[in-house]
């Protein structure tokens, strides 16, 4: 009987221990997490500031989930050690774990660069529901925010003090927000939705420094031109770096992310890593890259944990893809943005609010943008999943009603009469009506 | 499990799949009603496609391996255990659209629910033997079956 050990309580540990009970239903299985709370939505900490929701409506499982699938979770304890030839886990409190396997999911740690004042109250990131009641608790009615990074972690954490009733200001060190996610001509309208919501957006400049009110609270910031703005609270959203600490100095490969083959294997055998502490296959990278995003965690959890049980499934790859739905605005997008580069051809359909368009390379999507108009955008990210050639479909892409007919009668043939290939998962057959039982084809 | 498969060479782009699957999915399951009366109008989860003299009506496949599922933010949308059918949870769903992105198949829609927008999508219709799209094809284009139609 083994012992599996996911540290990590989020999108791909649940992912994994999912996975692990649809294979086994006796092995120990143990989550441990630094967070106290049972799996709740971590981008749905922005709707539990906006007071829109509490914990318990932004719980990702149901009350019963660690006693349904016999889990041992350990939350509220951080793992600090591991001792990778004793194969045991060391946590805060003393105890010690035993593991045959090992998931490391422990995500992603907020980067806060160097600045004057980055230590002081009134100073947040916001990635952990923690941050979003801290940062509840510090706001008045009418109080001003300052916002640094104009990314998908800014443009959330803003919406919904806006809901508040503060007022926000967001400070982007790029030229145009959203950059890494959006062409510019979709920064421009996110930029444009959000002004009209009432923020206040500066780009191409970043804070210097925060200034202290005497008491060791934040008061106001100082821009990198002198400007200066008072404020009760800051929000330093630049970014996301995988959380590696546990694994520094360990005989684990660590690129930027830990490093994983397409089992979700690390270089050590029986030890697996996923989500946004991982360096895994990017489609349209075509190398292993780190793909903070919660589809590909849970993903990558679920391959790693049919691995970690015994059952051979292949990762497919991912690669960048979000949704947003903030100030009133519907943008999806995924890959490439900016085709930079020979080769390229990028295929666009729309007005100046709302449009669709596809970048293709050598006959294959390689980056697709959806502003105003989403529905069944999944449709084309599918194809770029897939890397199928369209070539021959060119002129339809981007129309709004592109759909499988439009498709080869082969590959519509396969998607309506056969499976989705999501996973390979070979020998593995599983039976819908009995999500927690398989079989041997 | 039973899922809904088409043969598009019966397919004739009436919509009527369309239809009744709004009128069942409808508060009085009545056609004028829904259409005229409810507020807001209740949404087809059946998608009928055309493309010239082609078309088909498309249904959630009720995936093995559903990238709905695996990508939802909250974990709204999940499979039920003992019908295997992928259902959503509107008191969960926030409308984030990640199922829009991850569905390869392009059919979950957006629809409302106490007054904030979720996703809905094909629930195979619980309260009928035969769904109703299916049970109204007029060219026997859609089946309801275990395997998919040979030939």
């Amino acid at each position: 009987m083994a012992d599996y050990v996911i540290i990590g309580n989020s999108a791909g540990g649940i992912g994994a221990a999912e996975a692990i009970r649809q294979v086994d239903r006796e092995g120990r299985l143990t989550i441990i997490s630094d967070e106290p709370y049972p799996a709740y939505s971590r981008p749905a900490i922005s709707e539990v500031l906006a007071r829109e929701r509490a914990l318990d409506r932004i719980l990702y499982r149901p009350k019963d989930f660690y006693q349904r699938l016999g889990i041992q979770a350990i939350l509220g304890t951080r793992a600090e050690r591991i001792d990778f030839s004793a194969r045991e886990v060391y946590l805060a409190d003393g105890r010690r774990v035993h593991w045959d396997r090992l998931l490391l999911a422990t995500g992603g740690t907020p980067f806060v660069p160097p600045m004057e004042g980055k230590d002081l109250l009134g100073v947040y990131t916001f990635t952990r529901l923690d941050d979003a009641l801290a940062l509840d608790q510090r706001l008045r009615p009418g109080s001003h925010v300052v916002v640094i990074g104009g990314g998908l972690i800014g443009m959330s954490v803003s919406d919904a003090l806006v809901k508040r009733g503060c007022r926000v200001t967001i400070v982007e060190l790029m030229d145009r927000i959203l950059g890494t996610m959006l062409d510019p001509e979709g920064s421009a309208l996110a930029e444009a939705a959000a002004r009209r919501a009432g923020v206040e957006v500066i780009t191409g400049h970043t804070v210097q420094r925060i200034h202290d009110d005497g008491n060791g609270n934040a008061c106001g910031v100082t821009l990198d031109d002198g400007r200066e703005f008072a404020c009760r609270a800051v929000v330093v959203a630049i970014g996301v770096r995988p959380r590696i600490d546990l694994v520094a100095d360990s005989p684990i490969n660590v690129g930027r992310g830990i490093l994983v083959n397409a089992r979700m294997e690390t270089n050590v055998p029986g030890v697996y890593a996923c989500g946004d502490v991982a360096e895994a296959y990017d489609i349209i990278a075509g190398t292993t890259r780190v793909v903070p995003i919660w589809p590909a965690a849970y993903l990558g959890g679920r391959v790693a944990g049919l691995n970690m049980a015994g059952w051979p499934a292949e990762y497919p790859g991912h690669f960048p893809m979000n949704s947003l739905k903030y100030f009133g605005l519907k943008i999806i997008s995924g890959g490439i943005q900016v085709a930079d580069g020979d080769g390229y051809e990028e295929l666009r359909h729309g007005d100046d609010q709302s449009y669709r368009k596809v970048i293709l390379k050598d006959g294959r999507i390689v980056g697709a943008t959806f502003v105003g108009n989403i529905d069944r955008a999944g449709i084309i990210l599918g194809l770029m999943r897939e890397q199928l050639d369209v070539s021959s479909l060119k002129e339809k892409l981007v129309r709004e009603d592109f759909g499988l007919i439009h498709m080869p009668a082969e590959w519509r043939r396969q998607r309506l009469y056969g499976e989705y290939p999501t996973l390979k998962t070979p020998g593995l057959v599983l039976d819908r009506q009995a999500a927690v039982r398989s079989e041997v084809a | 499990m039973k899922r809904i498969y088409v043969k598009e060479e019966y397919c004739i782009a009436c919509t009527l799949c369309e239809i009744h699957c709004l009128v069942q999915h409808s508060r009085s399951r009545d056609i004028i009603r829904a259409f005229k009366r409810e507020t807001p109008r209740p949404i087809p989860r059946a998608i009928v496609e055309r493309d010239g003299p082609n078309s088909l009506s498309l249904q959630c496949r009720h995936c093995a391996e559903p990238l709905c599922v695996y990508s939802c933010l909250t974990g709204a949308m999940h499979r039920d255990e003992q019908t295997g059918i992928i259902l959503v949870d509107p008191e969960r769903c926030i409308g984030c659209w990640t199922c829009i992105m991850a569905c390869p198949y392009g059919v979950i829609r957006r629809g409302m629910y106490k007054g904030h927008p979720v996703a809905v999508k094909c629930d195979l219709c619980p309260d009928r033997e035969i769904p109703a799209c299916v049970d109204n094809c007029p060219n026997g284009a859609l089946t309801f079956a275990e395997e998919a139609p040979h030939g």
